[in-house]
This record gives structure tokens, sequence and C-alpha cells, in this order.
């Protein structure tokens, strides 16, 4: 059934007890990414580490379970990488996501669980909120 | 009961189900096997087609098309008739007191845009906008624009939480440079019905002109722009059961002889030269271009669906339908309703403790039942009650008590969803 697809039960637990999620208020409202369509919003804070790589990223807003699920999956899985490889890593989730590509969610590890979102247009925007602002900051 | 009620067309609530041919088609789902049955909560966003709009805007084109105010030949003729006979009906549909204050725009939009640039043109620095903080983005982005060019200040009336408009700030808000006061008669997102006759009185004390948006009020209850005395009042078709692409604004013949033009083009003006251009007479002067006429033909058709049902009959059964709705939804264990616990309209925003309103609309869409989800295109009321997004069911007289209480059914078990799937 596509709607257990749309809400596996891993993307409830990132909604319901998101990782990395903190009270971010010290970053300005201009900072926040917006999508227009709904309101959602996030913003997001990234530390590197000395050598150049996204030590630990934490993010803020308010948003549905798909948005917030993939923030969350999405701070876990870039900590430790580099800038070129995450800003990579960006084009292609979104792609994915966009159904614009060949590839899977494969190497996104508990990000696969998103792939059930490609079915429903309307809520890709919720998936790839998260990643657009990533990048804007990362660009 | 419902299922007693009559129409004053002499039709059962399951008998104008089926004057809707939306409301037979069954509805395919992503991955989901067996067709639904459609439960649409959704008129608000836009109402449904009864089946002769629908007929009416397929005759235009299947009998009736031919450019209008033109053609000197027959088919010309006839669509011109049927195009101006649509204003005729729009003019005593609202009991405007002539044909001419009646202007076709493309939506409610494009009916406030028209005020905005035009009204708005002689606007300067020293005038003031009276709005308030629950319009809709339509009757607030072209006021912005407007002030961007022109250097004219927006003023605000308050909301409460409670979604209603704080009315005692009236009297310092409205100024000796207050140039207009732009309202909504209905809130699209808390069904608070405004009290726009103490609005237009008051600002009529002081010469002050009044602009209502009547998008939400006028599918729902019967409008007079000559008792309510507003100066201009804009609406669209497609939320009164006709098609999209047809708006209505309402102007004072006075206030509109004075204004300019809108946009430049054919149909508009009464003699061009490469140097400049006389315009055409109301309401033409506003009427730039070839117009949708095959919309206006089905507009004509749904307000002769509306009086045939009549709005004594529509509001009676909408107000009993809304304060089941009412209590049904306030009875649901964490979930908030948004807007007047009293006298209200038919549209309820609510949200939910355990899950953010596009996870409910998602719920609720496996289920048939659609609802709006967002910020409802009223941000800056949605940022004052501290919620980036609501969920909302919005009704019309084609909806049933037992629609109301699936939509409760399965409101409580998306909260058991989303608790229980972890």
């Amino acid at each position: 059934m596509a709607f257990d697809d749309l809400y596996q039960e891993i993307i409830l637990d990132h909604a319901k007890h998101p990782r990395n999620k903190e009270n971010l208020d010290f970053i300005s409202d201009d900072e926040v990414h917006e999508n227009p369509t709904c309101g959602d919003s996030v913003k997001l804070a990234v530390d590197f580490s000395q050598d150049g790589k996204l030590e630990r990223v934490r993010f803020d807003g308010d948003g549905c379970a798909i948005s917030t699920s993939s923030a969350s999956m999405m701070t876990e899985i870039v900590e430790g990488k580099s800038k070129e490889e995450v800003l990579k890593m960006i084009k292609s989730f979104i792609l994915i996501m966009r159904n614009e590509s060949e590839s899977s969610l494969d190497d996104f590890g508990d990000l696969i669980a998103l792939e059930g979102v490609i079915k429903y247009p309307l809520r890709v925007k919720c998936a790839t909120l998260p990643w657009h602002a990533l990048e804007d900051l990362l660009a | 009961m419902v299922a007693e009620w009559i129409f004053a067309n002499g039709k059962s609530v399951g008998e104008i189900r089926e004057d809707f041919p939306i409301l037979q088609t069954k509805l395919t789902l992503v991955d989901h096997d067996d067709p639904i049955d459609l439960v649409y909560l959704d008129t608000a966003a836009t109402a449904q087609k009864p089946l002769k709009v629908i007929q009416a805007e397929a005759r235009y084109y299947r009998e009736q098309n031919a450019n209008i105010h033109r053609a000197l030949h027959t088919l010309g003729e006839t669509a011109t008739a049927l195009y101006e006979g649509s204003r005729d009906k729009v003019q005593a549909f609202i009991n405007a007191e002539h044909r001419h204050e009646i202007i076709f725009t493309r939506n409610t939009t494009e009916s406030i845009n028209l005020v905005a640039s035009s009204f708005g043109r002689s606007f300067g620095p020293e005038d003031e906008i009276l709005l308030t903080e629950m319009e809709h983005h339509s009757n607030l982005v072209p006021w912005q624009l407007l002030s961007e060019q022109t250097g004219c200040k927006l003023k605000f009336i308050p909301i409460s939480p409670g979604g209603e408009l704080e009315l005692e700030k009236l009297d310092e808000l409205l100024t000796n440079k207050t140039a207009l006061v732009g309202v909504v008669h209905i809130s699209n997102i808390f069904g608070t019905v405004n009290d726009i006759e103490q609005i237009i009185s008051k600002a009529h004390s002081m010469d002050i002109p009044v602009l209502i948006d009547g998008a939400q009020s006028s599918p729902h209850m019967a409008i007079d722009v000559q008792q309510l005395d507003c100066d201009f009042f804009a609406f669209s078709s497609h939320k009164l059961y006709g098609p999209m692409g047809i708006g209505i604004l309402y102007g004072k013949e006075k206030l509109l002889e004075k204004m300019p033009p809108y946009m430049g083009g054919g149909d508009m003006i009464r003699s061009v030269k490469l140097t400049g251009s006389t315009w055409n007479d109301l309401p033409w002067k506003f009427e730039a271009g070839t117009p949708n006429v095959g919309g206006v033909a089905g507009f004509g058709a749904a307000i002769d669906y509306i009086k045939e049902l009549s709005f004594d009959s529509i509001c009676e059964y909408e107000n009993m339908l809304t304060e089941y709705a009412r209590k049904s939804l306030s009875g649901i264990k964490n979930i908030k309703i948004y807007g007047p616990s009293g006298h209200r309209a038919g549209v309820f925003s609510f949200t939910h403790n355990d899950l953010h309103p596009h996870d409910m609309a998602q719920f609720l869409d496996r289920y048939g039942i659609a609802v709006r989800a967002g910020h409802h295109c009223a941000q800056p009321a949605m940022r004052k009650l501290k919620v980036s997004s609501m969920a909302r069911a919005s009704l019309a007289f084609y909806n049933t008590r037992s629609e109301i209480d699936f939509l409760v059914e399965k409101i409580i078990a998306a909260g058991e969803y989303f608790n229980n799937g972890i």
C-alpha cells in the first residue's frame, strides 16, 4: 500500500524523535528556508572541523513528517563528509527525489525510506527542503 | 434530518449531489486498487460544478463560439448576447444599480489588482490604505505593490487570537489620510463573518471608500451591494460553482467613471490614433482584449443554479451543517479549531497535537477526503497566531452529515496511526 510506503516506520521514528534538532533561535529569520506552497520552514547550523569537514549539522524548524525526517536523516548522513562530497550528495538526492535520475537512494542509508515519496510529486518538495537549505549554506 | 432536508427547488441533498458529476465519479489513488468515493471538503479553495454549468460552457464552444462586440454575423450576435446576458444576471445577483457597474476579470485577485492599479494610481505618500491582518494574499500584495510605487502607507486592523477583527481599534485607525479601506467579508482561514456593515458605515462617515473581498462570502450568502453600500466588491465564479478564470469586480459608477483604464488593448477603446486613444464606456473600458466568453456563459448558468436553490435554503442547510461540524470537530481529542466559536461560516481550520497538517491531509486523502493543508494564502494571520500550517475542511450545500462523521472518524484514526506507527 503506497501510503505505508510513504510513511515507513523509520520516517515516523525520525519525525517523532528528530536527531540533531535544536533550538536555533540565534540564527536570524532571514536565513530560514521556506517552502512557499505550504509554509514549512527549516534553518541549519553547520560546525566544520579543522580539516574542513562537516563535523555537526543541527536543524530547527517546523515541518511535516516527511520534511522533518528528511532533515533528521540528512544531518546524520553528512556528518564527517567534506563539503564537496556533501554538495555532490545533495545534487544527486534532489534529482532522485524529482524522479530525474537513473540512480536510487541505495547509497543514502536510512534515507532510502524516502523513496516512497517519489510517487507523490506534491510531497517531493517537503523531502528536498532541508537539502536545498544545506546546499545554499555550503555553496 | 439530512435525508429529509429539501431545498427550495424541491430536491433533497442526495438529488443535489447528483447534479454534480464529480461527486458521482470514483477517485483513483496512487497504488490503490479500488477506486473510492470522493469526500470533497475543499470548497473554500474551489467549488465543484453542477452539470448545467459544464453544459453551458460546452454548448458555447459547440454552438455559439464567436468573438463578441465586433462580429456582425449571427454567431457573433449570439455570443455577445450570451456574454452581456450573464452581466445582467450578475447585476441582479448582487443587486447592483447599473449593469455597467459589473466588470468581468479573471478572478478575485485580478479584480482587486484592477482597483489597486487604477483607483490607487493617484495615491501618494500622504495616503493610507487600511486593511486587516486576516486578508488573503490577494487583498494584501496588490496594495504592497502600490505602496512601493506610490509611497502610500498600509495600516492594518488587528485580529484577536480567536480570529476576529478588533473593531474597537477602528476609530483610531481611520484618519483623514485614509484613502481606502479593504476588508475580507468572510475569512478563508477562520470562517469569521466580518461586520463589514459597521466598517463601511464608519468609513463612509469620513468619505472613505471601501472595497470588500467577497470571494468566500458570495457563495454562501445573498449579497446586496446597494444595501451594503460598499464601493467595490470583488468575487470569483469558480468559488460560486461556476468555471475557473472568471472574476467579477463591482464598482460604484461614480468611482469607475473617474478611474483610468487598467489594461490597454482591443474593446476598451473608442478611437485609436497613433498619438493617443480615447476610452470606451463602462464596463468595457476595463475589459481589454477578448474575454473568456465560454466561462462567462458558464457563470451565468451557475447563477441560475444558485437562484433555483435559493440562498434562504442554502444558508439554512449550510448553517445547520456548519454547527454540526463545529460540534463534531471540537469533540475530537488533541485537535485545535481556529476561528470564532459563535456564528461562523463553514470553514474549519485545525491542527492536531501529534501530527503536522500535511501528514493529516495525506492521511485523509487515503480515504478520499479532500481537505486543504498549508498557510491558506494568509501568512501574516498565521504568523500572528504562531502557526505555520493548518489543515482546513470547508463545506458547501452538497456536503452531508455522514461526510462530516467520516471526516471525524478519520481524523481520530490519523492521530492513532502517527502515534502507534512507531
